[in-house]
Formats: C-alpha cells, sequence, structure tokens
C-alpha cells in the first residue's frame, strides 16, 4: 500500500522487477492481512481446500504416523493429576433414568451382533493404565482408565470383511465419533466402566465411554449406547464441524 | 570509498530459489503464527491441568483479533496443519540449494567467525569507525541467518512433538515432554518475531540494496564482494 502512495520515478531497466515484486508481495501480503483480520476460517473460497488438507493429514497419520502395536508411554498412580475436566453437549450432565436397563448395542456389518449389559462387560478381559489424557484445546492431563478392550468385543461380534470403521454413539444428545478399524483394534483402546481406581463418574461418561492414548479427548465418545460396524467413513459430532476426522496423535 | 557516487557494480546475489524460498517463508510463517495465536487461545497456559505450570509472561494471555486466523480453533488448526507442509518444503528446498550450490559457505557461522562477529558488535557499539570487510554477509549476519535456520527446524520438530505426542513419543520426550514442546513451540514465535524486527530494521538502516537483491536477485550496493 506504501508503494501506491508514495510516487517513484520511473525507470524501466532498473525498476520493473522489483515494482512487479513489490505488487506480488503487496496483494500476497493483503489477502493475508485481510484473513487475518477477518478471522477467517477460510471462507467459502479457501475452506473446502484447508478440509481436503486436513483430509491429506488424516491419511498421513493414519498410514504413515499411526503404529497398531506402539503403546502410550504410561504413568504411575502418583503422577494423576489433580483434575481433568470433562466435556458433554448437553446443557445437563448426560445421565440414565434406568441405569439398570443400559445396554452397548453392537451392530452393523458383523455376523454376532450383541447387547452387553455392563456386567458382560466386566467379565471380559480387563486393562488398565494411566495416560497421559491430550485435548485438542493444549490441555493435557494423567489419569488411569479401567475397561475392556474393543478388539475383544471385535472378536465376539465378528465384524464382515466389509467393515473398516466404527461409529459410537451416545446417549449425550447424539454426541458421536468415526474411528477406524486399526486404531479400534489398538490393545490401549477401550471401553472403559472406570477411572482412577472408581467407576467411571457421571461427568467423564458413565456408565461407559470409549478411551484411548492415541487419539485427541473429543474421538474419545462418552455415554456409550452402540458401536456401529460400517463399510462407509462415518462423521460424527466435532468432526463433521471441521476438526480432524483421524484425531490420532 | 568514493564508489557511492558513481554508479555501484551490479553483482548477481540471490538464485531465484533463495528469493522464492525468502518471501514464501514470510507469508507461510506469517499464517502459521496468527493461526498458532488463535490455537493458543483453546488454553493460555503451559502445564498439565491442576499444576504446576511453566513460567509465562503471556499466562492466560488473549491475543488482539487482527493477529488470529481461523476464527475458532478448528479453523485454526486447518490452517496451521495446511501451512505447516509449505514451511517444511520450502525450507527443504532453501537449505537443499545452499548446500547443492555450495552458497552455504557463505551462510554458514563456523568459529573463525567469531574473531569478525567481535569486530562487527564493535563496529555498531561505535567503538570502531570503519566497517570491517565482509563477504557476501558479515559474521554477525551469519550467526543470525545460521541461528534462524536452526530455529525453523526446532518450530518444526517441537511441531510434530505437539502433533504426534504418542507415535512420536521420544521426540515429546526429548522436548520435556507434551506441554514442554508446547512451551518451546510457542517461545520460538517470539524469537522469530524479535529476528524479523532486527533483520527488517537493518536492512533499511544499514543496507537497503539488499531489499532489491532479495527481490530481483540484483545487488548494487555497498557490499559486493563475495566469499
Amino acid at each position: 500500500m506504501t508503494e501506491r502512495r508514495t510516487p517513484r520515478r520511473h525507470d524501466p531497466t532498473l525498476h520493473d522487477l522489483d515494482r512487479r515484486g513489490f505488487v506480488r508481495l503487496g496483494v500476497v501480503a493483503g489477502v493475508g492481512t485481510l484473513a487475518a483480520a477477518c478471522g477467517w476460517d477460510g471462507g467459502r473460497l479457501l475452506r473446502p481446500g484447508l478440509l481436503d488438507i486436513s483430509r491429506v493429514n488424516d491419511w498421513v497419520g493414519e498410514q504413515i504416523l499411526f503404529s497398531p502395536t506402539r503403546l502410550a508411554p504410561t504413568y504411575t498412580t502418583a503422577q494423576r493429576s489433580a483434575m481433568l475436566p470433562s466435556y458433554f453437549i448437553s446443557t445437563m450432565t448426560p445421565m440414565l433414568d434406568d441405569p439398570a436397563a443400559w445396554r452397548l448395542r453392537v451392530d452393523g456389518s458383523v455376523a454376532q451382533p450383541l447387547e452387553l449389559s455392563l456386567d458382560d462387560l466386566m467379565r471380559l478381559p480387563r486393562v488398565s493404565y494411566t495416560v497421559k489424557h491430550h485435548c485438542v484445546e493444549g490441555w493435557s492431563a494423567i489419569a488411569s482408565w479401567h475397561g475392556v478392550p474393543v478388539s475383544a468385543i471385535v472378536e465376539r461380534c465378528r465384524p464382515l470383511k466389509a467393515a473398516r470403521y466404527i461409529s459410537f454413539a451416545s446417549f449425550d444428545a447424539g454426541y458421536s465419533n468415526g474411528w477406524d478399524l486399526a486404531s479400534a483394534m489398538h490393545p490401549q483402546t477401550i471401553l472403559a466402566y472406570g477411572m482412577n481406581d472408581n467407576p467411571l463418574p457421571a461427568a467423564h461418561g458413565a456408565p461407559l465411554r470409549l478411551y484411548s492414548p492415541t487419539k485427541l479427548g473429543y474421538k474419545l465418545t462418552k455415554y456409550l449406547v452402540s458401536m456401529t460396524f460400517t463399510d462407509t467413513r462415518p462423521g460424527g459430532y466435532w468432526e463433521d464441524q471441521g476438526y480432524p476426522w483421524f484425531g490420532g496423535i | 570509498m568514493s564508489v557511492s557516487t558513481s554508479s555501484p557494480p551490479s553483482v548477481r546475489r540471490h538464485h531465484w530459489i533463495v528469493r522464492l524460498s525468502h518471501w514464501a517463508t514470510v507469508i507461510v510463517l506469517a499464517g502459521l503464527i496468527a493461526s498458532g495465536l488463535q490455537i493458543y487461545e483453546a488454553y493460555a497456559r503451559f502445564g498439565n491441568r491442576g499444576g504446576p505450570y511453566f513460567v509465562s509472561p503471556f499466562d492466560g494471555a488473549q491475543f488482539p483479533h487482527w493477529t488470529r486466523l481461523g476464527g475458532w480453533l478448528a479453523g485454526a488448526l486447518n490452517w496451521h496443519f495446511a501451512l505447516a507442509w509449505p514451511l517444511v518444503a520450502f525450507g527443504l528446498l532453501y537449505v537443499g540449494y545452499l548446500v547443492r550450490s555450495g552458497e552455504w559457505r557463505a551462510l554458514l557461522f563456523r568459529p573463525r567467525d567469531v574473531p569478525g562477529a567481535i569486530e562487527m558488535t564493535k563496529y555498531y557499539l561505535h567503538l570502531r569507525r570503519e566497517h570491517p570487510p565482509q563477504g557476501k554477509h558479515n559474521p554477525l549476519q551469519k550467526l543470525a541467518y545460521t541461528g534462524v535456520i536452526g530455529l525453523g527446524t526446532l518450530a518444526v520438530l517441537t511441531g510434530f512433538a505437539i502433533y504426534k505426542p504418542t507415535q512420536l513419543a521420544w521426540l515429546t520426550a526429548l522436548f520435556g515432554g507434551f506441554q514442554a514442546a508446547r512451551y518451546w513451540h510457542f517461545w520460538i514465535v517470539w524469537i522469530f518475531v524479535g529476528f524479523t524486527i532486527m533483520h527488517v530494521i537493518l536492512v533499511f538502516v544499514v543496507d537497503p540494496a539488499s531489499l532489491r537483491a532479495m527481490l530481483t536477485g540484483l545487488y548494487r550496493g555497498r557490499f559486493p564482494s563475495h566469499d
């Protein structure tokens, strides 16, 4: 902009490239400033492109950086954080009217659909670990989680060949998440019914939530009601609003 | 030093790869910093929930609206992760060019540049009248440019440490953990900002001709020699 305000003597031999460079720079800087000034998420023009790149980043995270066997670092119970915030979509903490009637529904592309009570789940293999929770917002906190590996459920419901994804649904105002099968089969991906040596608190998704130290917090569906195996990539509450779908860390 | 009145010699100074990667980095880095400030807003401190927290003058700070890019956290993350690619690409292109062309010799700060750096410091502090003779860059420039390449490398590495703290747990541990990596990633921004301010001031105060050289590649200024 200063360029336009300051008149310059025109000397084609010296200034042509110089000037063109300045104009180019000015245009790009102008667009950048405008973007910054508007708090831009890309607008109608750029947002689709940004989301496409986010899918490329998902692919890199899923196909290159994710390891189905590498375990997240674990901590001692003494290292647990004093607090771990909990988020839900409903205006009040979602709670069941009749907890005894609750069942986890396992359906979709499976050979053996299941209906599992909390007692059924507790009779299955149990995994306990103390890990760091990573929120997409940038905070982290250490806590212990107790539950049944998703792989144990997969073993019992026997997904069909076509099933490549799982959609986890909740009774928290329709909150849900879509997962790739490889992340779900990770040995540290569990359906947690306990936290810090206690039953899972209502604020953290009672009676059952998905947990894994390989994903950001928003991928860890609380207040579970069902897991549905599917051959198409399921969306999710935050994923559909622009957060990375894979959400792997 | 009578050359200043007659037309100074014109020398080819910056290859197009250097100019392209320089200006592309300016734009990409501006976008990365702006989206980074929007991301920072979501958790404006460093340390696990419940503390203890790292000492930071920006604890709980919210940066002005005009400095932030993305509108909200998801928008900012998508900008940040999209712009990280060109930062790495142009960084590799630039360093690759320096290595292949041998230009790194004029830029890399080495132990033998220490005496020259002291002389340049004396000059800037007015403890010495004459500007010490120099090649393409003086030793303090070499120090700054070598440092800023190192800073860019650290920015990318701490970025990966925050991006994949489980899959790249070894890298995250190298920086002292997830929150420490965030802390360093954030401080790198302010070092970049400080570098840029000094860089621009020195261009205009000491060698304005170098600005045109970075645009057109041709240099007609005070320091035409090349090492």
